[in-house]
């Protein structure tokens, strides 16, 4: 065995300690514990737990957050598999700000195959580098990883608390431990005694959890069920508590206006107008932002718009045509990344056909349901921030820094999310509610977006270019050539969370074009970074959100250039190179009763993109109603190797094809005079129930490895969409957002 | 001046401007949370309750200008004692970030309230000024009408 496959199998060792009245079981990393977060109470010496238990009974502490992705409710299930608990009784909290909890499967994605083809070798390696985890504080929800991430460390969790908790009662008893059983939530002896988890816990604490062997998965109880979200009560009957519901005693309410040219500064401002409206208590400068203390957001809204405030320029070109002039201009310089090359891409095969295409995607704003926000309190000492946020972490760094205190003695109070996307992964809100909560020490904060300040304040998905070459002959897709040129998102986003430029090639920019399993012999993809100051960040499943656009669109022109059926066509690319991406392909012929052929007012598209791990394939169908153009249908097959949570999975796919369908149809941002021209869902609109196709999902469990689901409907999507179109009209989408050129259902 | 209003059965008084929109009283100065700013505009039904019998966007209405007894997501059932239509939507597992979900929920009491068997074309109608960013429109169908069976049950 090598000395990686050593350190991958040993990276975390499950510990335990004592807390008042009972124990903690949680997870060493390997080397040195890390820190513990856990701020105890006195008497309590807790490490970087994920289970508690005391006489309350048995807390998950999750280290994920819950942005509506039921990761919680999973988790949950993991520990409880394990622990002989019903998933009832445990108590769920998000996690600290804690170096402890970080995301292993994040850094296994860093690594450079295409993730289809990688060996069992490389995945451990992915899970000794999750180590570097550590060291760059990457607690971060995304990457649809957490269950990638949890699988084996919170299971091994659960039964390791299991066994010392048996050991526990063994001792007592002066029995051994094998002669011990358990059942939701006690210990049973073979006298028929009981003890219950709880009263076993202080004792628990002094023994050292034994080594621990994971149950078949044809045992499992909870796992591979769907099994209701822990958080659906909450979320149904209005006592769910988001960032935006905190509410603290004598807090005081506050509304925030940073300049529309993005990044650019503030020369001043006069508030004279806004400082004697009813209401108002106080106009606040915060550097390159203005923000109005008020009794309730709407009057510190109101007086907002009384203050006049002089802006400097935007640091970009103002005019969304120069944005993308710009982009386009990137393909003149040297590539970035070449991260596939197979074969001769320069010379067009003998006799083969050759086809070119150029597609154009737009800016893409979040607009997550529940607007931006953040809620602070400096007592002069310490700083407490309730947020919603993906990355407690970086935040706690951020707000640190911008308090001039020392890192531990901000408290980073994670909330329930109404929307992540990727959007809750960067530090603004927690930043500005810091910025001004150390100008009002001792009273408590809250700081609110209008609809309209986060719509035209976001992290963008980048604006996209993709120009695309390739050829078939004989019915055979035989060269593809792909360049694609945008803003980094990583390049941004890594700065701005640690202060990291990465460099060398950027995966992330091409994901979703180079990383498909199609067997092409003659296959090239290379990316075109473009410096631009246009704030770009991660938007549900980041690069593959416009490169699957670009390479299913020009996979379903070949296959017509070809002659062929698109499904068959792909099907062929895929035999002989990922059998999980072919059973999906086949899964949605059946599913939908594919034959190639509509009847005259309907059309079909179908699409496939890999991403995060689980090959995901969508049909999509569209009808000509009087003009109009609705979507009436859609398929979706994934193969996720183990479905942890059917209910919950098929949620996902749902949500990730509707948040998708509504970018392709009408998404769009755009800029003039360097200011987002779209301020509110009336510019930025989305599907609603009415134009939301009717959805079946089929669960596969092929592939070898736990792929994510939060991300992976969305890529083929969009592409699938467009292939409908055409097929429908015969016109071909090139560019988003489709409303443009369609006329579709609004 | 004063504005009395009854809000889920029980009488407050809001020393406020008149203008101020209805959702940010409950939120702001009640501390009722469960109804939801979304957009401000009426352009996204996050912040639905009901006046009278009727769904409205709270954000649009003005302190002074309530006409009848408001009832929020939170008087409309609690944890413990859920109304049918919150049972429908547990029992669909219907809410996943659930930021809209009160305004949803609102919003269909109201259309069942008006329609005890709504056909899917009237679905479509009463629900579409309602958005959901995280697209769990298939399972809120699905709740109306698993609401609307059990309504009729009763
Ligand atoms: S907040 Fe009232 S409709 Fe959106
Ligand atoms: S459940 Fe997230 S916006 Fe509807």
């Amino acid at each position: 065995m090598s000395r990686i496959g050593k350190i991958a199998r040993r990276s975390f060792l499950i510990g335990s300690v004592a807390i008042v009245g009972g124990v903690a079981f949680g997870a060493y990393k390997i080397n040195q514990p890390a820190p513990n977060p856990l701020k105890p109470e006195s008497g309590q010496t807790a490490l970087n737990p994920f289970i508690l238990i005391d006489a309350q009974g048995v807390t998950l502490i999750a280290p994920r957050a819950e942005m509506g992705q039921g990761v919680h409710t999973t988790w949950a299930a993991l520990i409880a598999e394990e622990l002989d608990v019903a998933l009832e009784d445990v108590r769920v909290l998000h996690g600290p700000a804690g170096k402890a909890y970080y995301n292993s499967a994040m850094l296994g994605e860093a690594l450079p195959g295409k993730g289809y083809d990688t060996s069992a070798f490389l995945h451990s390696v992915g899970g000794a580098l999750g180590r570097i985890g550590r060291l760059v504080d990457l607690q971060l929800t995304g990457g649809s990883s957490s269950m990638k991430d949890g699988f084996v460390r919170m299971r091994e969790t659960g039964a390791a608390a299991r066994e010392t908790l048996k050991q526990a009662a063994a001792t007592r008893l002066g029995l051994s431990r094998d002669e011990l059983k358990t059942e939701n939530g006690i210990v049973i002896a073979p006298d028929g005694s009981r003890f219950t988890y709880s009263e076993l816990a202080e004792d628990a604490a002094g023994i050292t959890p034994p080594d621990v062997t994971l149950r078949d998965p044809s045992e499992w109880r909870y796992l591979g069920k769907s099994t209701p979200r822990i958080d659906v009560v909450g979320k149904s009957t209005g006592t769910a508590q988001f960032g935006i519901d905190t509410r603290l005693p004598g807090m005081k309410f506050a509304a925030l206006r940073a300049n529309p040219r993005l990044g650019g500064g503030m020369k001043g401002f006069d508030a004279s107008a806004a400082e004697t409206m009813p209401g108002v208590e106080k106009v606040v400068d915060l550097g390159d932002a203005v923000a109005v203390v008020a009794k309730n957001t709407w009057l510190a809204q109101q007086a907002l718009d009384m203050v006049e405030i002089d802006w400097e320029d935007a640091p970009y070109p103002p005019e969304t045509d120069q944005l993308f002039d710009a982009i386009a201009r990137s393909f003149d310089e040297k590539p970035n990344s070449a991260m596939r090359d197979d074969g001769d891409a320069e010379t067009l095969p003998d006799g083969a056909n050759e086809l070119t295409a150029e597609y154009r995607v737009p800016y893409l704003a979040h607009a997550t349901m529940e607007p931006m926000n953040a809620t602070a309190l400096h007592d002069g000492i310490a700083l407490d921030v309730w947020c919603g946020n993906q990355d407690p972490i970086f935040q706690q760094k951020k707000c640190a820094e911008l308090a001039g205190i020392e890192q531990e003695n901000v408290r980073i109070h994670t909330t329930l999310m109404g929307g992540g996307f990727g959007r809750r992964a960067e530090l603004d809100f927690a930043s500005y509610a810091t910025l001004l909560a150390t100008q009002m020490k001792g009273t408590p904060v809250q700081l609110t977006w209008s609809r309209e300040e986060d719509m035209r304040h976001d992290f963008y998905r980048p604006g996209a270019i993709g120009r695309f070459r390739g050829a078939v002959k004989d019915g055979r897709a035989v060269l593809l050539d792909g360049q694609i040129a945008a803003q980094s998102v990583m390049g941004q986003s890594l700065k701005r969370y640690a202060g990291i430029s990465p460099m060398g090639p950027d995966k992330v920019h091409v994901e979703g074009a180079f990383n498909q399993p199609y067997g092409i012999p003659n296959y090239r993809i290379r990316g075109y970074l473009t410096d631009l100051a246009v704030p770009v960040g991660s938007w549900r499943s980041v690069g593959n959100s416009h490169n699957a656009f670009f390479h299913e669109t020009f996979i379903d022109e070949l296959a017509h250039a070809a002659g062929r059926d698109p499904l068959d066509f792909r099907i062929e690319l895929a035999q002989g190179v990922h059998a999980p991406s072919v059973g999906c392909l086949e899964a949605v012929r059946e599913m939908s009763g594919w034959t190639g052929k509509t009847p005259d007012g309907v059309g079909r598209g179908v699409a496939f993109t890999y991403s995060f791990g689980t090959p995901v394939a969508e049909v999509i169908e569209v009808v000509d109603e009087d003009g109009t153009i609705r979507i009436r249908k859609a398929w979706i097959a994934c193969d996720v190797g183990t479905a942890l949570d059917p209910s919950i999975i098929k949620a996902q796919m749902e949500s990730g094809l509707i948040y998708g369908l509504s970018a392709a149809c009408f998404g769009e941002i755009t800029f003039a005079g360097g200011e987002v021209e779209q301020f509110n869902f009336p510019d930025y609109d989305a599907l609603r129930l009415h134009n939301t196709p009717e959805i079946e999902t089929r669960i596969l469990e092929t592939n070898p490895y736990l792929g994510g689901v939060g991300e992976p409907g969305t890529p083929p999507s969009m592409p699938a969409l467009g292939n409908a179109l055409f097929d429908l009209t015969g016109k071909r989408a090139r560019s988003l957002p489709l409303s443009k050129e369609f006329d579709l259902l609004a | 001046m004063s504005t009395s209003l009854k809000i889920n059965g029980k009488t407050h008084d809001v020393d406020l401007p008149e203008d101020v929109p209805l959702l940010w009283v409950l939120r702001d100065e009640i501390g009722l949370t469960g109804t939801k700013y979304g957009c401000g505009v009426a352009a996204c039904g996050a912040c639905t309750v009901h006046i009278g019998e009727t769904a409205v966007r709270s954000c649009q209405v003005a302190l002074g200008d309530v006409w009848d007894d408001v009832t929020t997501i939170e008087g409309l059932g609690t944890p413990e004692t859920m109304a049918v239509i919150q049972a429908a939507w547990v029992e669909n597992q219907v809410a996943q970030c659930g930021y809209c979900q009160s305004g949803q929920i609102m919003q269909a009491a109201a259309l069942l309230t008006e329609n005890d068997s709504p056909s899917d074309e009237d679905i479509d109608l009463a629900m579409q000024g309602n958005l959901c960013r995280c697209g769990t429109y298939p399972r809120i169908r699905a709740a109306i009408h698993t609401a609307s069976a059990k309504m009729k049950e009763v």
